[in-house]
């Protein structure tokens, strides 16, 4: 016993395209598409002739985008104290909480700076392999790190040389950032202003 | 055959092969650049050639990535499938290519040689022969062409039926119906053509062009078949397996189509055979509707513009300016298409015989009547 089959209804969907005999026809409407791609091809063509650029890509590396967002996570900073030397007390919370692994810290002791006697003496980052998550941004107990939107920029053949050490990493100036002034903390040693 | 044609005919070939050799070349670097720059890109400029013991690199606007990839399809290894026909598969892509090359050789690229008046220290060799710039100056000249392009369908097919791969058997069979059916409406829309001019032999019918109509309009194919014009590139394109005709390689269905399973220089053979029917479509198409190798209002004496005045040149200037407009009529002619390819969607496989047989052959054969029409009812 065979069930009766059912009628085929083509489905309509509340999106279907309706098209007029106009675009049906078909050659026209090709001939407007051209019309748009080739009409592309000459504005950008003339720029290039007349020495403009007619591309919206940057030309990376040797140009980069100046519209990155405010919020770009492109690479990391260290922050300075205001002598110079380095927020971080190599607690190495960052490199726990990375989850690609790829910083490496050596710690140091700084008999100078008894309130942080401990102190980064290697503090690199392996571009080649960092996700830029941000979680060692969250992790730091001293908003020792923090990210930027600048990217590394370090395109390269050779893996070895993606990776950015302390003092490449050192250059947020508290000192210079006006929009946001560092608090100046009394000098807690007598004979070493915190200007030095 | 005597010395001075044999030289004419080999000097004829090589120049042939390296015009035809050149734009497939060059064309896949056009492809690129044209495509980067409809699409606000830059495209492909990183490759580049250093002069040896120099930091001097010529970059070139990326001209150079044609022979880097050149080099790596030569140097990669030629995998072959585990199953396939031998024979079958060794002829593939030369049967793809050698056709697209030969109907170059039936495809007028200049108007008479006088060798004699070119090189007056050789005059006394030719004897005052005079040649036309053309390989093979037969009266079937259409008749070939279209044999030529028959053969290479069968290139197509022995390629997918030898590899013993579903996806190049689709492929193959995709590419023999589809090719057929555009072959048919090109022919079409070729004859109403023949019909005007009365030939089929090339060389006559681009003579036939160089005069004018109505005192000022170029007397090109374009003018009396506009509509066989735009049927004829349609078919043309559709020939050449190239979007958005380009259901025999299909990539998001069929990986490579017919080719899939070819790799190295047998895969490059393939693309270099496709680019290469790039510039032959577009000779057929210049030779056809727009004048072969004619200027507008230019004669092999200079040119005569329509108010009267003339400008007479020297026999070299004009076979010079000749090959150029040819070549320059090719290139736009490959940049259109290259346009056409970068801008529309591909079929899919009904609408693509729906299109040839219910849209292009009707319209193809309706322009066959109407003009046999207008021919009968036009006083002799």
């Amino acid at each position: 016993m065979t069930t009766p089959r059912k009628p085929y209804v083509r489905r309509r969907y509340w999106n279907e395209p309706t098209m007029g005999w106009w675009e049906r026809f078909y050659l026209f409407e090709v001939v407007r598409g051209l019309a748009v791609t080739g009409g592309v091809f000459l504005r950008n063509m003339g720029k290039w002739i007349t020495g403009r650029k007619g591309a919206l890509t940057a030309y990376y590396p040797e140009e980069t985008r100046a519209d990155y967002a405010a919020g770009n996570r492109g690479k990391h900073i260290l922050t300075q104290r205001p002598d110079g030397r380095p927020q971080c007390v190599a607690c190495n919370m960052c490199a726990t909480v990375c989850p690609a692994q790829v910083i490496e810290i050596d710690a140091a002791f700084d008999p100078d700076d008894p309130a942080h006697p401990k102190y980064p003496s290697r503090f690199e980052i392996d571009y080649s392999r960092c996700v830029f998550c941000g979680f060692c941004v969250e992790a730091c107990p001293e908003d020792a790190i923090r990210m930027v939107k600048e990217t590394p920029d370090l395109p390269g053949f050779d893996r070895d040389r993606m990776w950015l050490g302390r003092e490449e990493l050192l250059n947020w100036q508290p000192r210079a950032d006006v929009a946001k002034p560092y608090p100046v903390r009394p000098p807690h040693e007598p004979g070493r202003s915190a200007d030095a | 055959m005597n010395a001075p044609d044999l030289a004419i005919s080999l000097v004829y070939i090589a120049y042939a092969l390296a015009v035809l050799l050149t734009f497939g070349a060059i064309l896949t670097w056009v492809e690129r650049k044209q495509a980067a720059i409809m699409s606000d890109r830059i495209g492909a400029n990183r490759a580049y050639v250093r002069i040896p013991f120099t930091q001097v690199k010529l970059i070139w606007l990326g001209l150079f990535h044609g022979m880097a990839d050149g080099l790596k399809l030569l140097l990669k290894e030629d995998f072959k499938p585990l199953a396939y026909d031998k024979l079958a598969y060794a002829l593939g892509p030369w049967l793809a290519i050698v056709p697209v090359l030969l109907v170059f050789a039936v495809v007028p690229f200049g108007g008479t040689l006088d060798p004699g008046r070119l090189f007056p220290s050789l005059a006394g060799w030719f004897g005052g022969r005079t040649y036309p710039m053309q390989i093979a100056p037969i009266d079937a000249g259409i008749l070939i062409v279209f044999a030529f392009s028959g053969i290479s369908i069968i290139g197509a097919m022995l390629a997918g039926w030898s590899s013993a791969n579903k996806f190049s058997l689709l492929g193959a069979l995709r590419a023999g119906s589809q090719l057929i059916s555009y072959e048919l409406v090109m022919g079409l829309t070729v004859l109403g053509l023949v019909l005007i001019f009365g030939t089929v032999n090339l060389a006559s019918i681009v003579e036939r062009q160089s005069g004018t109509v109505l005192g000022f309009l170029p007397a090109w194919g374009i003018v009396y078949q506009p509509f066989a014009a735009i049927l004829f590139l349609i078919a043309g394109i559709a020939e050449n397996k190239r979007t958005p005709f380009d259901l025999p390689e299909a990539e998001s269905e069929l990986i490579s189509g017919y080719f899939t399973e070819y790799s190295a220089m047998k895969q490059g053979i393939f693309m270099l055979s496709e680019f290469i029917e790039i510039a032959i479509i577009g000779a057929l198409f210049v030779t056809l509707f727009l004048g072969g190798y004619n200027l507008p209002w230019m004669n092999d004496s200079g040119f005569v513009f329509p108010g009267g005045h003339a400008v007479p040149l020297s026999h070299g200037w004009v076979v010079l300016l000749q090959l150029l407009t040819f070549l320059g009529k090719i290139f736009l002619l490959c940049s259109f298409q290259i346009l056409v390819r970068w801008t529309l969607p591909r079929f899919r496989w009904d609408q693509l015989l729906r299109f040839a047989w219910k849209f292009l052959l009707p319209l193809a054969i309706a322009n066959l009547v109407v003009t046999a029409f207008a021919l009968w009812a036009q006083p002799a």
